[in-house]
């Protein structure tokens, strides 16, 4: 009686889901099957005359993997990644770090948190215009460097390679670093605060603690962040695209893979666009899988 | 080295505070900076933009913001359809993320084991790496130039499924749902009544959420948004940088971009403590 009761109430279980597996399916799990099947089709616009569909099978990788763009393209992405991620962590640990730590009791707490989050709402295009109209030729950061007698003629900083990529590495830390922060914060308030007592008791020094307890204990959740944050790295678009309008420059230096995965889709060359999707694809796979296994067990446990 | 550990100790507090206190005034301002030369452009015309850089706010706010509605660039259109692919995304997302939630949470079911792990899985693909598919399936169902390819998708989204998951595991007890069946109250009923009501304060966090990454949102609205009119506000700014922009009075330009970024920011200021803490709950350890 009793089971047969659960049984009647469980098929809602199915029911909830529904939304959402029908959703999922129609927008993400076919648009993701069409994408493979369409990467092995030669199918673009060469001028005015439709090339394909015609079947191809691995051309398409082969030619990706061949022209050497890709190549070019993925050491900008790693190295913008890398840019804006060492500083990233390194600013978000010394803040968790002087957050929760309860021997300093920095006031304002809630102030500072409250304005490292901020730009991470921002909108990325809107705060790339915002920083290309800052920064160009004759704008407003020049004339005040020039203003305060720092440098004499304006400088070029969309022009030079190192300048805007640091730009474009620039901005990214801003929009993260107080997410990153946050979640190492919560991590470190998470580890059990007997420890640091023990160590005080034992004359441990802050930078110590902090080296020896906080950051073993925080290996995990730096994983984690370490994985989520280059998933997010490989998406590097907005604002590399509206900084340089699409084009990478200069001299494609600040082209990403998506960026270039978006020229294959404009142009409509569907069988490139879905090569390069699918090693995009293949490569965050992986990396949520490393996530999952890190994270997994917590998960379920909630 | 016992020693060097007093002299630091003894000295540290203190000095740590100071250079604590130091530190984040600098983040503080490199934080901050950017929207403050933000506005006080925007309220400077385009002749007193060409003399230099001010600290101090001019007077030609509404000039900049009436010439930048009367130009070319549909920025109303914008901000409404902004408006609406956002609000609708974020009701549709947080009510179905909840619903799912609530089935895995409150049921037992067969393909349980199979589906949790499975859209725990899914949570970290991109949606670019889709977007060929999506493209090609919106244009196959004459979808192209509406909003619906935008806003339907928000259905399912796992990272707010996520988030409702652990909010429930913590602040939804079981036997509150046996009370209500006892009282004779329907499962989709319980649902609208009893649950979405007590999870209010999840709700309203993953709604801002939403809300604010649609508002945001330029890669897939830039695909499947064409005519002018439907075009969301990131799109204009993108073709406004497109544009020769040398041309541009510049004041509008700032003005532009002050309309698409302040709204966001009043808002996260009202309720930045909710959001804040809203972060650190949607983490690893939940």
């Amino acid at each position: 009686m009793k089971k047969s009761k659960a049984v009647r109430y469980n098929k809602w279980g199915y029911i909830f889901l529904l939304p959402f597996i029908i959703v999922y399916v129609v927008f993400q799990f076919i648009p993701m099957v069409t994408t493979i099947y369409n990467s092995f089709y030669e199918n673009y616009m060469s001028g005015l005359t439709q090339i394909g569909p015609n079947f191809v099978g691995l051309e398409n990788y082969q030619k990706l993997f061949t022209g050497g763009d890709i190549w070019v393209y993925a050491k900008n992405t790693m190295v913008l990644w890398i840019m804006c991620f060492i500083p990233q962590i390194f600013l978000s640990l010394l803040l968790g770090a002087w957050f929760s730590d309860t021997r300093l009791k920095l006031k304002g707490q809630r102030f500072f948190k409250t304005v490292i989050y901020m730009p991470n709402l921002i909108m990325a295009s809107a705060f790339s215009m915002l920083f290309f109209t800052l920064f160009s030729d004759g704008g407003p950061i020049n004339s005040l460097l020039m203003q305060i007698g720092f440098i004499s003629e304006p400088y070029k900083f969309l022009s030079n390679t190192g300048s805007a990529r640091g730009l474009i590495a620039f901005m990214n830390c801003l929009m993260w670093f107080g997410n990153t922060t946050i979640l190492l914060m919560a991590g470190m308030m998470g580890i059990d605060t007997s420890l640091f007592e023990a160590a005080e008791v034992d004359g441990a020094t802050s930078t110590q603690v902090f080296f020896k307890i906080t950051l073993p204990l925080l290996r995990p959740i730096l994983v984690y962040v370490m994985i989520t944050s280059l998933i997010g790295g490989l998406q590097l678009f907005d604002v590399p695209q509206i900084l340089t309008n699409g084009t990478g420059d200069p001299m494609r230096s600040t082209m990403t893979l998506i960026m270039f995965l978006n020229k294959h889709l404009f142009s409509k060359n569907y069988g490139m666009a879905g090569a390069v999707s699918v090693l995009l694809f293949i490569i965050t796979a992986i990396l949520s899988l490393i996530v999952f296994k890190v994270t997994g067990n917590d998960k379920r446990k909630g | 080295m016992a020693n060097n550990n007093e002299v630091s100790k003894g000295m540290g507090i203190k000095t740590r505070r100071i250079i604590a206190y130091v530190v984040l005034c600098i983040i503080t301002f490199f934080c901050l900076f950017w929207f403050y030369v933000l506005f006080i452009n925007a309220t400077r015309s385009n002749g007193e933009l060409q003399a230099g850089f001010t600290l101090l706010p001019s007077s030609n706010l509404m000039t900049n913001w009436t010439n930048l509605y009367k130009g070319t660039l549909p920025i109303l259109n914008g901000l409404f359809n902004s408006f609406v692919i956002s609000a609708l995304s974020a009701v549709l997302c947080v009510y179905f993320s909840t619903m799912t939630a609530y089935a895995i949470h409150a049921y037992d079911f067969r393909l349980k084991k199979f589906i949790y792990p499975f859209i725990l899985m899914i949570m970290m693909i991109p949606t670019q790496v889709t977007a060929l598919g999506f493209v090609r399936l919106v244009s196959n169902m004459k979808l192209e130039d509406s909003f619906i390819p935008l806003i339907v998708p928000s259905i399912a989204a796992p990272v707010t499924f996520f988030y409702m998951k652990q909010y429930m595991e913590s602040s939804l007890p079981l036997s509150l749902i046996e009370a209500a069946r006892i009282d004779g109250s329907g499962e989709f009923h319980t649902f609208n009544m009893i649950v979405l009501p007590l999870m209010r304060p999840a709700i309203a966090v993953q709604a801002i959420f939403t809300f604010v990454s649609s508002w945001n949102n330029y890669f897939t609205p830039a695909l499947i948004l064409h005519d002018d009119k439907k075009k969301t506000l990131p799109i204009l700014i993108a073709q406004l940088r497109s544009a020769d922009w040398l041309k541009f009075d510049m004041g509008q330009v700032y003005v532009m971009i002050a309309f698409s970024i302040f709204p966001v920011i009043l808002v996260y200021l009202i309720l930045s403590k909710h959001i804040v803490q809203g972060v650190a709950l949607g983490s690893v350890k939940g």
